[in-house]
C-alpha cells in the first residue's frame, strides 16, 4: 500500500478522474438535452388511473405521465394516508391531466400507494388546441352543422377547418398586415409635409385619396375575414372528461386529434416527425409557451446573418495587417493584448455599450436627422435588429480575428517567397496567393463566430430581442427588410419562455425542445469549423514537406 | 481597428460615467428689476423657470415674466392680486407646493400659484393664475380669535393641519378636513384642539408633510408631537444636546419627505436627525453633521420637494448646497452681500430664485446626480428609517418618496462569490483534466479528449444557466445530502479502481493498461454517482429527520434559497472549466520533452516529474489559465441570472444566492430612464466589470507571453 502511493499511481488516477468527470459532464449534459428535447415531440401514452384518496373517495385521472420521484416516507407523515407504508420511500408520479377549463391546474401529483388500477384506454383522445392547452378525453360525438353525426368524419371536417385556418392567417398577415403598413406610411408622409412645411393642399387630397382606397380594400378583406371565421366555427366536437364531464370544443380552437394509444411505432414516429416539423416552422401560441419557434429561428438566423456581413470584412482585414504587414514592435503587442481583451469583455458590456451608444446616440441622432415625422416615437433610437448585429459584430471580432490570422501563419513561406520571386507583387501575393488559400481558415472564423453569436443572449436582452416580435423584420413591404424592427431570438426564448412565463412547468418540454434546437445548431457549427480547421492544418503539413 | 473599438468602449463607458462624480455648480442667468411694497416675503418659480412671483408684506401677489419668450419681454409684469386686505405677517410654503398666508389677525389663506401652459402659434406661452383651495376668506388659526406668533403648517389633499403658538401663550393644532379633495371642493370642516404646553416662547414649528407629528423648538430643545390621535396631541419625544454648551440652534427645516429633521447652529453646522427602531422602540438619533459655514451661523435652511438636499444661507449671502444620504458637500459661494429676503427652490430643483430689494434673480443650479458619490457607492451608508448604516442596492421601490439606494458593495461581492464558488468547482477539475490530458494520456486519446472537453465552450450559457435552473436546482434541493456525498464517494472510488488495477495479475494489466485510466474510471464514477443518489434519501432519513432543508433551517439556523450559491458554483464551473482546461493543457503541453526525459532519466517517477519539472515550468501558464477562467466567470451573466434568486445580500453562505454586477445590468438596465442617476450607474457597474475583466486579461496575456519567450529560449 505504501509501495503503491509512493509510485504516485494514486495521484495519476486521481487526475485521469479529472478527465472521466468532465467527459461525464459534456457527454451527460447533451444527452440530457437531446433526449429531455426529443421526448417533447414522442408522442406519450395516456394512462388511466384510478385512485383512491386518504378520504376513501374514488377518482379517475387521465393524463400523460410527466415526471415520478421518490421522497423519503417521513415528509408525508402530516398527511394521514388512511393506510400503513412500510417502505422507507414513497414514488409519487406528475400526471399533466390538461383540461384547463375544468381543473385549474394542468398537473397533479399521485401518490403511487393510492394508485388502484392504472389502464393504457384506447379510444382516449388528445385535443391539441390553439388556446387552454391539451384537451384529454374520450370522443362522445361530432355536431355538424347542429347535427350529430358519425365521428369517422373527425378527419374531414379536421382538414377543412385547417384549409380556412391558412386562409384566415394569410389574409390577417399579409394582406390587412400589408393595408396597415401602407396607412401608417402614408400618415407619416403628411406628417413630414407638415413638418417640411410643404403640405399643400393637391398632396393632401392625393393622401387622402390614397389612404381612403386603402380603408375601403381593408373594409372587403375584414368582410373576407369575418365570412372565412364564420365558416371554421361552423362545428363541435364533444369530449366526455376524466371526470365524466362533457365539453363541447369548437373547431376552429382545435389544431390535431390524436390517439396515441392506438398508435405503433410506425405511427408514432410519424407524429414525431411532425411535430418536429410543426415545432420549426409553426409561430408561437399561448405566450411562447406552446407551438412552434418559427420566428425565433428567423430572427436569429436573420441578426447572425447580418453580423456576418458586418464582422467578415473587418475582422479579415485586421488580420491581414496584423500578420502580413504589422512590424514587431511595441504597438503590435499593445494590438495583440487588444484582441485577447476584446475577447474576454464580458458580453453584458458589449451589451451597454450597444445601448448607449448605438441605440441611443447614433440611432436618436440618425432619427433626428433622418425620420423627424415619426418622432418622439423612435425608429432607430431604439433597440433593433440592426444594432444587435452591429453589437454582436464586435463581440465576434476578435474570433474572426485570431482564426483568420491562425490560418495565415500556417501558409507556408515558400509558396509566399516563390509568388514574390515571380515578381508579384506584396498586394498582388496577398490577392492571388494568400487570400485563396487562407479562405477556409477565415471560413473557420466565420463560423465560430457565427456559433457565437448564435448562443449569446446577455447582450441581445439590451439592443434589441423581445419576447413577442408582432412582425419579423423580413416582409412582403417595401423596403422588405426593416432593420429598425425587434426581433426574437431562441437563446432568449430560452430565458423567457423558461423563467419568465407564468407556467414554468407546462413550458419546460418546450424549453428543453428549443434548447436542443439550439445546441444542435451550434454543435453543428463548431463541429464543421473544427473539421475545415484540422483538414487545412494537414493539407499545409504536406506542402511543408 | 480593433484598438480602435476598445478605446472607443473606454472613453464611451466613461462619458456616460463621468456626470455622476461632478460636484453641483450654480450660475447666474438673470435678473429683473421689480416694485414691491413694503417687504418681500416669499418668492417663487414656475417648473419652466419663466414666471417667477413674489409677496410681499402688503398683501399683493404679483407675477413676473423671467425670461422673455414670445409674448412677452423679461421683466414685465404679468399679473397682480390683492391677497388679504389687511399685512401680511409671514408665508408658509408647504411640501406640495402650497402657501399659507398669515396675516397680522392670526388668520390664514392658502393659496396655490397655477401656471397653465399653452401654444398658440407653436410657442409656449405660460399664463399664471391664483388658486384658493380652502376659498379666498380668511380663516381664523386660534378658536379664540388671537393674534399667533409662530406657525406650522403641512397638508394633503383631504387635510391641512396648522400647530401654532398664540400670543396668550397657548400652543394650538387647528385642521381643516376637507368634504372631499381639496384639489376640486373648497369645502371644509375645522376641528380646533389644544395641546399642554408650559413656556414663554416657541422658536420654530415644523409639521410634516404626512401630518403625524409636529417638531416645536424652544430655544435649543424641540418637542416631538404626535399628531395622528385625532382626539389628543401628545408627546412623543424631546431631543435636548443637540447642538454643543455655547452654540445655538439658529434654523431648523424638514427634509424632503418629511421622515428627517435639520437643525442649523450658530458655529455654521447642520445635523440630520431622524427616527431610528432601537432597543427601547423608536427614538430620534443624530445620523450626520455637515459644515456648511466656519465662521458664520447657518440663517436659514431650504430643502428640496423631491430630492434629500438641502441649501444653507450664512448672514454674509454665502449659499451651500448638501446632500445628505451621500453625504455629499456640493457647492459653496455668495450669492448675495446679505440674507435674501425671500429664496425658493425651483420645483425641477434646476435653479434657485431669491429676492432682494427691488430685484428678483434667477440662479441656474446643475445637481443631477448629488445622491451618488465614490461613498455612497462604497461605504455603508445609514439611510432614513435604518437602525445602522448598511450596505444596500435597492434602485426602485412600491411607493411615491422612494429613495434609490444604490450601493455597489452587495453586486460586487455577490460578483466576487459567485466567481469564488465557480473556481472552487471548475479548478480542480479542470487542472487535473489538463495535467492528465497534457502529460499521461496517449497521443491518440488525446485527440478524441480534448475538442470534446473544448466543445463545452461553445455550448450557449443560456443552456447551461436554464438547466441549472430548472433542472439542477430542483435536483440539488432534492438529493442535497448526495452532492455531498459525491465530494466522498467520486474520489474514494477512484482510489478503489486504482488500488484494483495495481492488484490486477500482469497479464490483465498489459490488456487494460494504466493509460485508459479516464475510460476505466467512467462507470466506476457513474457507479458511485449512482449510489450517492441512491443513498440520498436514506441518508436524509436517518441523519436529517427526513427533510434536510428543514434541518438546515430549524436546526443550523442558515436560510436556504433553492437556486443558491452551490447551483451556480456548479453551472458558472461547467462553463469555466473548457477554458482553464484548454490553456493550462496548452501550457503543460508544451513544456520542453528534454526537462522531462532529463527528469525521468535521473530515476525520479513520472508524478515526481510532473510536480517538481512539469508544473513548475507551466505554472505562470496555468496562472494565466485560471486568471482567464476567472474573468469568463466574474462577466458571466445568463448563469447567474437563471441560476440565482438574485438578491442582493451580503452572505458567503452557500445555500443562499447572490446578485451579481452582469445580472444586475441585465435585469436593470432595459427599465432604468436614460440619463438618470439610475442609468449612470448601471454604466459604471459595467465599467467596473470591464477593467476587472481587463486587468485579469492582460495579467494573463502578458504572463503568456512571457512564458513563450522562455519556452523558445529552453
Amino acid at each position: 500500500m505504501k509501495d503503491w502511493f509512493k509510485t504516485g499511481s494514486p495521484w495519476v488516477w486521481l487526475s485521469a478522474g479529472g478527465v472521466s468527470l468532465s467527459l461525464i459532464s459534456v457527454i451527460g449534459l447533451l444527452w440530457l438535452i437531446a433526449s429531455n428535447g426529443l421526448s417533447y415531440f414522442w408522442p406519450s401514452q395516456i394512462h388511466q388511473f384510478d385512485v383512491v384518496d386518504e378520504h376513501g373517495k374514488q377518482s379517475v385521472v387521465i393524463g400523460e405521465i410527466y415526471d415520478r420521484e421518490s421522497i423519503p416516507t417521513v415528509q408525508l407523515a402530516h398527511l394521514d394516508l388512511g393506510r400503513e407504508i412500510e417502505s422507507e420511500t414513497i414514488e409519487r408520479i406528475l400526471v399533466k391531466t390538461g383540461n384547463r377549463e375544468l381543473v385549474s391546474l394542468d398537473f397533479r401529483w399521485i401518490l403511487e400507494p393510492l394508485i388502484t388500477q392504472r389502464s393504457l384506454p384506447e379510444d382516449v383522445a388528445v385535443v391539441e388546441r390553439r388556446s387552454n392547452g391539451n384537451f384529454y378525453g374520450f370522443i362522445e360525438k361530432i355536431v355538424l352543422d347542429g347535427k350529430d353525426v358519425d365521428s369517422s368524419k373527425l378527419d374531414e371536417l379536421l382538414e377543412r377547418v385547417n384549409e380556412f385556418q391558412a386562409q384566415i392567417s394569410e389574409l390577417q398577415k399579409v394582406d390587412i398586415g400589408a393595408i396597415n403598413y401602407q396607412l401608417e406610411r402614408i400618415r407619416l408622409k403628411e406628417r413630414k409635409h407638415i413638418l417640411d412645411g410643404t403640405l399643400t393642399e393637391d398632396v393632401k387630397a392625393d393622401l387622402v385619396s390614397q389612404s381612403d382606397a386603402l380603408k375601403a380594400e381593408y373594409q372587403t378583406l375584414e368582410k373576407e375575414l369575418l365570412a372565412l371565421r364564420k365558416e371554421v366555427s361552423r362545428d363541435q366536437i364533444v369530449m366526455r372528461a376524466m371526470g365524466g364531464e362533457t365539453v363541447a370544443i369548437n373547431f376552429d380552437q382545435i389544431i390535431k386529434v390524436t390517439f396515441s394509444n392506438q398508435l405503433g411505432v410506425i405511427g408514432k414516429f410519424g407524429v414525431f416527425i411532425e411535430q418536429i416539423y410543426g415545432f420549426i416552422f409553426d409561430d408561437p401560441r399561448e405566450a411562447n409557451t406552446e407551438g412552434g419557434v418559427f420566428p425565433a429561428i428567423f430572427g436569429t438566423v436573420l441578426m447572425v446573418l447580418l453580423m456576418t456581413v458586418i464582422v467578415a470584412p473587418f475582422g479579415v482585414i485586421a488580420a491581414i495587417y496584423l500578420h502580413e504587414y504589422a512590424g514587431k514592435n511595441a504597438f503590435t503587442k499593445l494590438l495583440r493584448i487588444a484582441v485577447i481583451n476584446l475577447a474576454g469583455v464580458p458580453s453584458i458590456v458589449y451589451g451597454v455599450f450597444g445601448l448607449g451608444f448605438f441605440v441611443y446616440m447614433v440611432g436618436g441622432n440618425l432619427d433626428r436627422l433622418f425620420y423627424p415625422e415619426t418622432l418622439p416615437s423612435p425608429t432607430f433610437g431604439t433597440p433593433g435588429v440592426l444594432w444587435s448585429a452591429i453589437t454582436l459584430a464586435i463581440l465576434t471580432l476578435p474570433v474572426v480575428i485570431v482564426s483568420t490570422e491562425e490560418g495565415l501563419a500556417r501558409i507556408p513561406s515558400s509558396m509566399r517567397h516563390g509568388s514574390l520571386a515571380l515578381g508579384a507583387t506584396k498586394a498582388e501575393t496577398l490577392w492571388r496567393i494568400i487570400l485563396p488559400i487562407a479562405s477556409p481558415a477565415i471560413m473557420t472564423g466565420i463560423i465560430l463566430a457565427i456559433a457565437r453569436a448564435a448562443g449569446e443572449v446577455a447582450p441581445l436582452m439590451l439592443v434589441g430581442v423581445v419576447k413577442m416580435a408582432p412582425t419579423l423584420p423580413l416582409d412582403g413591404n417595401f423596403p422588405f427588410l426593416h432593420l429598425e424592427r425587434k426581433f426574437m431570438h431562441l437563446g432568449f426564448h430560452i430565458y423567457d419562455v423558461g423563467f419568465q412565463s407564468p407556467n414554468v412547468e407546462a413550458a419546460r418540454p418546450l424549453v428543453y425542445a428549443t434548447a436542443l434546437l439550439l445546441v444542435t445548431i451550434i454543435v453543428g457549427l463548431n463541429m464543421t469549423a473544427v473539421n475545415i480547421r484540422n483538414k487545412l492544418r494537414e493539407k499545409y503539413r504536406a506542402l511543408e514537406h | 481597428m480593433v484598438l480602435f473599438t476598445l478605446i472607443l468602449i473606454f472613453l464611451y463607458l466613461l462619458y456616460v460615467i463621468k456626470p455622476i462624480f461632478e460636484s453641483a455648480d450654480v450660475e447666474p442667468v438673470n435678473e429683473i428689476s421689480v416694485q414691491a411694497n413694503g417687504q418681500i416675503l416669499a418668492t417663487g418659480l414656475d417648473e419652466l423657470k419663466e414666471v417667477a412671483y413674489l409677496i410681499d408684506s402688503q398683501g399683493s401677489m404679483t407675477f413676473y415674466q423671467m425670461s422673455k419668450s414670445d409674448f412677452r419681454d423679461q421683466g414685465s409684469e404679468i399679473l397682480s392680486e390683492q391677497l388679504v386686505q389687511g399685512d401680511i405677517e409671514q408665508v408658509i410654503a408647504s411640501d406640495n407646493g402650497r402657501l399659507l398666508i398669515v396675516d397680522e389677525q392670526g388668520q390664514v389663506q392658502l393659496i396655490t400659484a397655477k401656471f397653465t401652459a399653452t401654444y398658440p402659434q407653436d410657442s409656449r406661452d405660460i399664463t399664471p393664475s391664483i388658486e384658493y383651495p380652502l376659498g379666498e376668506e380668511v380663516l381664523p388659526v386660534d378658536e379664540q380669535e388671537g393674534k399667533v406668533e409662530r406657525l406650522g403648517f403641512a397638508m394633503n389633499e383631504e387635510k391641512a393641519v396648522v400647530v401654532a403658538y398664540t400670543e396668550d401663550n397657548r400652543l394650538i393644532k387647528t385642521t381643516f378636513v376637507a368634504e372631499d379633495d381639496f384639489n376640486y371642493d373648497p369645502e371644509f370642516e375645522a376641528v380646533y384642539q389644544e395641546i399642554e404646553f408650559f413656556g414663554p416662547t416657541v422658536d420654530d414649528i415644523k409639521v410634516t408633510p404626512d401630518l403625524r407629528m409636529a417638531f416645536v423648538r424652544v430655544g435649543n430643545s424641540v418637542s416631538v408631537y404626535n399628531l395622528d390621535d385625532e382626539f389628543s396631541v401628545d408627546k412623543k419625544a424631546e431631543l435636548n444636546s443637540i447642538v454643543p454648551n455655547g452654540v445655538d440652534i439658529t434654523a431648523t427645516a424638514l427634509l424632503s419627505g418629511g421622515s428627517s429633521i435639520l437643525f442649523g447652529d450658530s458655529d455654521g453646522k447642520v445635523s440630520q436627525w431622524f427616527e431610528v427602531a432601537g432597543k427601547s422602540g423608536r427614538e430620534f438619533k443624530k445620523i450626520r453633521s455637515f459644515t456648511a459655514s466656519k465662521t458664520e451661523p447657518v440663517v436659514e435652511i431650504h430643502t428640496e420637494m423631491f430630492r434629500k438636499s438641502f441649501f444653507t444661507i450664512t448672514p454674509s449671502g454665502e449659499m451651500g448646497i448638501f446632500y445628505t444620504t451621500s453625504d455629499a458637500d456640493l457647492w459653496h459661494g455668495n450669492i448675495a452681500q446679505k440674507v435674501p429676503s425671500a429664496l425658493a427652490i425651483a420645483p425641477r430643483a434646476d435653479a434657485i430664485i431669491f429676492a432682494d430689494q427691488a430685484r428678483l434673480s434667477l440662479l441656474k443650479v446643475d445637481n443631477q446626480h448629488p445622491e451618488v458619490t465614490w461613498k455612497a457607492l462604497w461605504q455603508e451608508v445609514w439611510y432614513e428609517g435604518y437602525p445602522e448604516p448598511d450596505y444596500i442596492w435597492q434602485s426602485t421601490g412600491g411607493v411615491d418618496d422612494f429613495e434609490s439606494k444604490f450601493s455597489l458593495v452587495p453586486i460586487s461581492f455577490g460578483t466576487i462569490k459567485a466567481a469564488a464558488y465557480a473556481m472552487l468547482f471548475a479548478m480542480p477539475l479542470a487542472l487535473s483534466a489538463a495535467i492528465y490530458t497534457a502529460y499521461f494520456m496517449p497521443p491518440g486519446l488525446r485527440k478524441k479528449v480534448k475538442p470534446t472537453i473544448e466543445l463545452m465552450e461553445a455550448l450557449p450559457t443560456v443552456i447551461l444557466g436554464f438547466l441549472a435552473g430548472l433542472w439542477l436546482a430542483p435536483l440539488i434541493e432534492d438529493y442535497l445530502p448526495a452532492i455531498f456525498l459525491l465530494l466522498l464517494t467520486l474520489p474514494i472510488a477512484t482510489f478503489l479502481a486504482a488500488f484494483a488495477w495495481y492488484k490486477l495479475p500482469k497479464e490483465m494489466k498489459v490488456k487494460l493498461p494504466e493509460e485508459w485510466a479516464p475510460i476505466i474510471l467512467i462507470p466506476v464514477l457513474l457507479v458511485a454517482g449512482f449510489l450517492s443518489f441512491a443513498l440520498s434519501p436514506i441518508l436524509e432519513t436517518v441523519f436529517f429527520g427526513g427533510d434536510i432543508r428543514q434541518f438546515i433551517t430549524n436546526d443550523l439556523g442558515i436560510s436556504f434559497d433553492q437556486r443558491n450559491a452551490l447551483v451556480v458554483g456548479i453551472a458558472m464551473g461547467f462553463a469555466v472549466v473548457p477554458t482553464i482546461f484548454s490553456m493550462a493543457e496548452d501550457a503543460i503541453f508544451s513544456v520542453p520533452k528534454h526537462l522531462t526525459s532529463g527528469s525521468l532519466a535521473l530515476g525520479a517517477t513520472p508524478w515526481q516529474t510532473l510536480i517538481k519539472v512539469v508544473l513548475l515550468t507551466a505554472s505562470p501558464g496555468i496562472f494565466s489559465a485560471v486568471m482567464m477562467g476567472l474573468g469568463r466567470a466574474v462577466g458571466e451573466t445568463m448563469i447567474v441570472l437563471m441560476a440565482t434568486g438574485n438578491t442582493p445580500i451580503l452572505d458567503w453562505s452557500i445555500f443562499q444566492g447572490m446578485r451579481t454586477l452582469s445580472a444586475n445590468i441585465a435585469v436593470e438596465m432595459p427599465e432604468s430612464e436614460v440619463g438618470s442617476s439610475h442609468y449612470r450607474i448601471l454604466f459604471l457597474a459595467a465599467f467596473v466589470l470591464f477593467v476587472f475583466t481587463f486587468v485579469f486579461n492582460t495579467l494573463a496575456e502578458f504572463v503568456r507571453q512571457r512564458l513563450r519567450e522562455k519556452y523558445s529560449s529552453l
